[in-house]
């Protein structure tokens, strides 16, 4: 599937900030199963830009400006070419060894009433990639999905207690449990299609580390595999370090708002 | 337990090192003694050399108890606790380039992966990066005890931000206005020279510039840290700006300072901010103490910061058990000066062995730090144990354990007089480019209960000056 | 210098200066308890204090009725008044132990021993509730000598560098609205010279205002002649060699700029201000004063002060 994106931040600062500084994961990188036919990140402010990489290996772009600002605009676009892998993650750039993945991360944790969970969920599994599976059904049927909330980032902990989850939250509630069970996993940011439950734009899953066969991309939400209607574009231990967005700034108060278009190339969007 | 008495009082016999103080003490009146001692505190407390203690809302200002009997070295012990502090801190910068670097340490059997692959003081961030000169712990401190006559060993690794080098120096200050007469009978190496060796080794590590002079600042958290008074007192003495978080930016990946005269560059940061409060952009989001940006100037080569980020794992009791063994391999050389024998309680068989023995351990938390999270066993209650071991059992692989040492005493002066107390010993290790640098001594800490074997300040320990000396016995 | 460092000295400085001003602004007041006057009178006296102090909005807001514990409960040590002496030495201490660094140690040593002092005496307030006037009148002395002290530290140990200049800035911006606070308070007392001088009780008044400037000797080797109310305007305002002068200030204040300009090697709006100021009250005479009006003189003047410590904190990019 040829996946068309738009995605547009504009952060406005009013008053105006004294200095702006951001570090975007907006850019996905080319794996088997996903190829990036062309893709470009525009900043329309004043500032300085570069272009490095991550520790996970993701494409990084940093912006950073001193002096009055009111506006800065952020506009990712492209088009990237995705076919179905049912959720097999090859190829891509690996930095990190997947042991560190069963990290610890602030936002992926366990606790009693989580352990009893993915102990439950995933008894009975035959192999990690079914217990993955079962996992990620359990998850599923467990927690009511909420994607209106639009709360600021809860844990998995929080998440889970409070019995209501966005994409994120599942995602990290996923990797908390995966983990515990000694199977590395980390946390996704990245576009999805439009399907007959969900809106089409910004998603969250998660990936799990699994012998022999490698990275292997879940989405609870749903649940699925990811398969053609994903796009890929940055990896984290969690939602902290996998951000598309991280911005901060000095002085000033800032709104953000977004628009954002991800629809199947050559097809006229209905909206 | 038999602690070894540094004076010599407990075997009767005073060594000759001691043979002046003690004279003195003999001396010296218990109404003078207490006149000085109070004469002390009122020097520290104009001075403002407070600290805040976490938690404690109502000791806005307190003052580390100071015992005005200084604590005696060798020049001859000295010179044996320098190669091996040396060597210690040459391993740990060694360490520390390997696992961020080459990773050699994996393919040999000496450390399980993990261990340092899930530590959380393990900065992904750092991983493939080199630090300048190939230096991570610029400043160390390294606790030391002696239980013995020849007997020191390593306690603690100080790697991250150490502090306590204030109160060395303000220690001597004291001493040396407080008892003259003292000082003069004695020859003690100086200490003061101890901030210009720290410009020095911050200097020595600056990023290649065109021309003209570092800039370097020291990063703090604020007045409100319990350890501001040596901040704002290095700043002091080193002649260099004490900066906040809120007073630098980064533009550029460079690290810039808010001056009236619009911003000036910085090229050295000697931080005692926390990794994690550093760079909201990439650790802890919701910190104000650090400075959006800064990891990605550091990454870029344009700024030094001293400690580097990631230096925590070497602090880390985890891999503290393991120095002897590192210094084996990155240097070929065997230790000289000894690990205190720790059981790794995340190994099954020291697991047993610990919690049969919790009244006789000291049981410590790897993660803790300031005397928290740690048991000693022969103080503490049946209850206590029962407790702790619980801990232990739920999360083994967060412990280590330790034979309580025997710390060895000297004389400290109270209101009741003149005794016995158990002391450690923090010297301050400093790496520069050009090699590194010990000043003779250090910081002593004094735990100022009878019987007590916790020296830290947080917990009601004191601190004494430390004199290296030349021991009448060494010209025998 | 950090931009943050010279905005703490800056306020440090105007803290200990403002300190000193209310303590003998309340002497002087208690001063004029002695003389025979109703209670009504009284009372107004201390609505003056407060106006002098600037905190008589504040004052009515939170207590309503005036009365003279009252008052001067709000002027020593209650915490919600701003500009109370406890709330100055407290704000002193704490802009000086963030900028440690920049102060000589005598310099944070009399802050600091001020600032103990303080809490002893809030300790003994705990105890006893409230000081007798003895005890008051000890504390106020104790305040004086401490701004002294600080002062006095400043000028003798501190380099000649940035930081002593914005300390210099900080006290004499403070003192200039002082000054001309207590004048606009007292404004009405000040006859110009073609009215009549008004009785004994008047002669008390305007001495003291001599007295809370310290300037009661002053007067006399500088007039040679008795306290007459313009003279004393005069004194006050125009007088360059009295220290506590509009003219004497604003000399300070673009001496101080004018290094901090050549310093820098470059001059703004605060120099250009200041500068205007001066000029201003070097070319004016009483008669003119007093022709357009002493009250409009002086409010006139407070807001271009005021003006200029924000075009000195926007220049210097204290924010």
């Amino acid at each position: 599937m040829r996946i068309r994106v738009s995605h547009q931040v504009i952060h406005r600062f009013d008053p105006p900030a004294r200095t702006v500084n951001q570090i975007l994961r907006r850019t996905p990188l080319s794996f088997d199963s996903q190829y990036v036919l062309r893709w470009r990140v525009d900043i329309e402010a004043d500032g300085a830009r570069r272009e490095t990489e991550d520790a996970h290996g993701n494409a990084v772009t940093s912006y950073s400006h001193y002096g009055p600002m009111e506006r800065v605009t952020i506009s990712a676009m492209g088009e990237v070419e995705i076919s179905d892998a049912a959720g097999i993650v090859r190829g891509a750039a690996e930095r990190l060894p997947p042991e560190m993945y069963l990290r610890d991360s602030p936002l992926a944790q366990v606790d009693a009433t989580l352990r009893a969970f993915a102990a439950e969920a995933t008894s009975g599994g035959a192999n990690p990639l079914d217990s993955m599976h079962r996992l990620m059904a359990a998850l599923h049927e467990g927690l009511p999905h909420h994607p209106e909330e639009k709360d600021a980032a809860a844990s998995a902990i929080e998440a889970f207690a409070l019995r209501r989850a966005q994409a994120r939250d599942f995602a990290h509630i996923f990797i908390a449990c995966a983990r515990w069970r000694g199977i590395p996993a980390r946390f996704v940011a990245g576009y999805r299609l439009a399907d007959g439950s969900a809106d089409a734009g910004v998603h969250e899953w998660a990936e799990a580390y699994i012998p022999e066969l490698g990275w292997v991309a879940f989405d609870a939400t749903v649940p699925i595999c990811p398969d053609d209607r994903y796009v890929r574009v940055a990896i984290g231990f969690d939602g902290q370090d996998g951000a598309m967005t991280r911005s901060a700034h000095s002085g000033g108060a800032e709104k953000v708002e977004a628009a954002i278009r991800v629809e199947q190339a050559g097809v006229q969007s209905q909206a | 337990m038999a602690a070894f008495d540094e004076m010599g009082i407990a075997s009767g016999e005073t060594r000759p090192l001691y043979r002046q103080v003690a004279r003195w003490l003999e001396e010296t009146p218990p109404e003078l003694l207490a006149s000085r001692r109070a004469q002390a505190e009122y020097m520290f407390r104009r001075i403002g050399i407070t600290f805040g203690v976490y938690g404690d809302k109502d000791a806005a200002e307190r003052l580390i108890p100071f015992d005005i009997v200084p604590r005696l070295i060798s020049q001859a012990e000295w010179r044996k606790l320098e190669a091996g502090l040396t060597q210690r801190v040459r391993a740990l910068n060694m360490f520390l380039t390997d696992i961020y670097g080459k990773r050699a340490i994996f393919r040999e059997p000496i450390i399980p992966p993990e261990l340092i692959l899930r530590n959380p003081y393990y900065r992904p961030e750092m991983i493939g990066q080199r630090a300048p000169h190939d230096i991570w712990v610029h400043i160390a401190g390294i606790d030391i005890v002696r239980v013995d006559a020849d007997e020191f060993y390593v306690l603690e690794d100080n790697a991250r931000t150490p502090s306590g080098v204030s109160y060395m120096l303000e220690n001597r200050e004291v001493t040396m206005r407080l008892l003259p007469d003292l000082f003069a009978r004695h020859s003690v190496a100086p200490v003061d020279d101890y901030p210009d060796q720290l410009l020095a080794c911050l200097r020595s590590v600056a990023p290649r510039l065109n021309g003209g002079e570092a800039t370097i600042v020291i990063l703090t958290p604020g007045a409100f840290n319990s350890a501001y008074y040596e901040h704002s007192f290095l700043a002091d003495k080193l002649g260099v700006e004490l900066v906040e978080g809120r007073d630098l930016f980064v533009e550029d990946d460079q690290v810039f300072m808010r001056t009236t005269l619009g911003p000036r560059r910085v090229d050295v940061i000697y931080r005692r901010v926390d990794d994690d409060f550093l760079d909201p952009l990439v650790f802890n989001p919701a910190s104000v103490l650090g400075v959006p940006g800064l990891v990605g100037a550091y990454l870029s080569g344009n700024v030094t910061i001293a400690n580097a980020i990631g230096t925590g794992i070497a602090d880390d009791k985890a891999i503290y058990c393991y120095m002897p063994e590192l210094i084996r391999f990155y240097l070929a050389e065997e230790p000289l000066l000894k690990n205190v024998p720790t059981y790794r309680c995340r190994e099954p068989t020291s697991l047993k062995y610990v919690m049969e023995r919790l009244d006789q351990l000291v049981v410590k938390e790897v993660n803790g730090s300031g005397g928290y999270g740690m048991l000693v066993g022969p103080h503490a209650s049946a209850a206590q144990r029962e407790q702790f071991g619980a801990k232990i059992v739920a999360d083994p692989s967060n412990y280590i354990a330790q034979p309580t040492l025997a710390l060895s005493t000297c004389p400290s002066s109270f209101d009741g007089g003149v005794a016995s107390r158990h002391v450690d010993l923090r010297p301050f290790v400093l790496s520069g480019a050009d090699g590194v640098r010990i000043v003779p001594g250090g910081l002593t800490r004094v735990a100022l209960k009878e019987g007590s074997l916790v020296v830290n300040s947080s917990q009601g320990g004191g601190t004494k000056d430390t004199w290296i000396v030349d021991d009448p016995e060494d010209w025998a | 210098m950090l931009a943050r460092t010279a905005d703490n000295l800056f306020w440090l400085a105007r803290s200990m200066e403002r300190a000193d001003y209310i303590a003998r602004t309340i002497e002087a007041t208690l001063r004029l308890e002695y003389l025979p006057k109703t209670d009504g009178e009284q009372v107004g006296e201390w609505e003056g204090a407060l106006n002098a102090a600037g905190a008589h909005e504040s004052f009515v807001e939170k207590h309503g009725e005036l009365s003279e514990e009252a008052a001067l409960e709000y002027l020593t040590f209650d915490l919600s008044n701003s500009s109370s002496i406890r709330n100055c030495l407290e704000n002193a201490r704490a802009a000086g132990r963030a900028v440690r660094t920049a102060l000589t140690a005598e310099t944070w040593t009399a802050i600091n021993d001020a600032w103990l002092e303080l809490k002893r005496f809030e300790t003994r307030r705990r105890v006893d509730r409230a000081l007798d006037r003895e005890e008051l009148m000890r504390f106020l002395d104790y305040v004086k000598k401490a701004s002294l002290d600080f002062d006095g530290a400043c000028y003798r140990t501190m380099l000649r560098n940035e930081a002593y200049w914005f300390n210099r800035l900080g006290v004499f911006v403070e003192r200039a609205d002082n000054t001309a606070r207590l004048l606009d308070v007292k404004y009405h007392l000040l006859l110009p010279s073609t009215e009549t001088v008004g009785g004994p009780l008047d002669y008390f008044q305007w001495v003291a205002i001599l007295r809370a400037v310290s300037a009661a000797t002053a007067y006399h080797w500088v007039y040679r002649d008795r306290v007459k109310p313009w003279l004393i305007a005069d004194l006050l305002i125009l007088k360059s060699a009295m220290p506590r002068s509009l003219i004497s200030c604003y000399e300070s204040i673009d001496r101080a700029l004018d290094a901090l300009a050549r310093d820098d090697g470059r001059s703004g709006l605060a120099q250009r201000q200041a500068r205007a100021m001066y000029a201003k009250l070097e070319r004016s005479s009483m008669t003119e004063i007093f022709q357009g009006g002493l009250h409009e003189f002086i409010t006139e003047f407070i807001e271009d002060n005021a003006r200029l410590s924000t075009t000195i904190s926007d220049q210097y990019l204290f924010n």
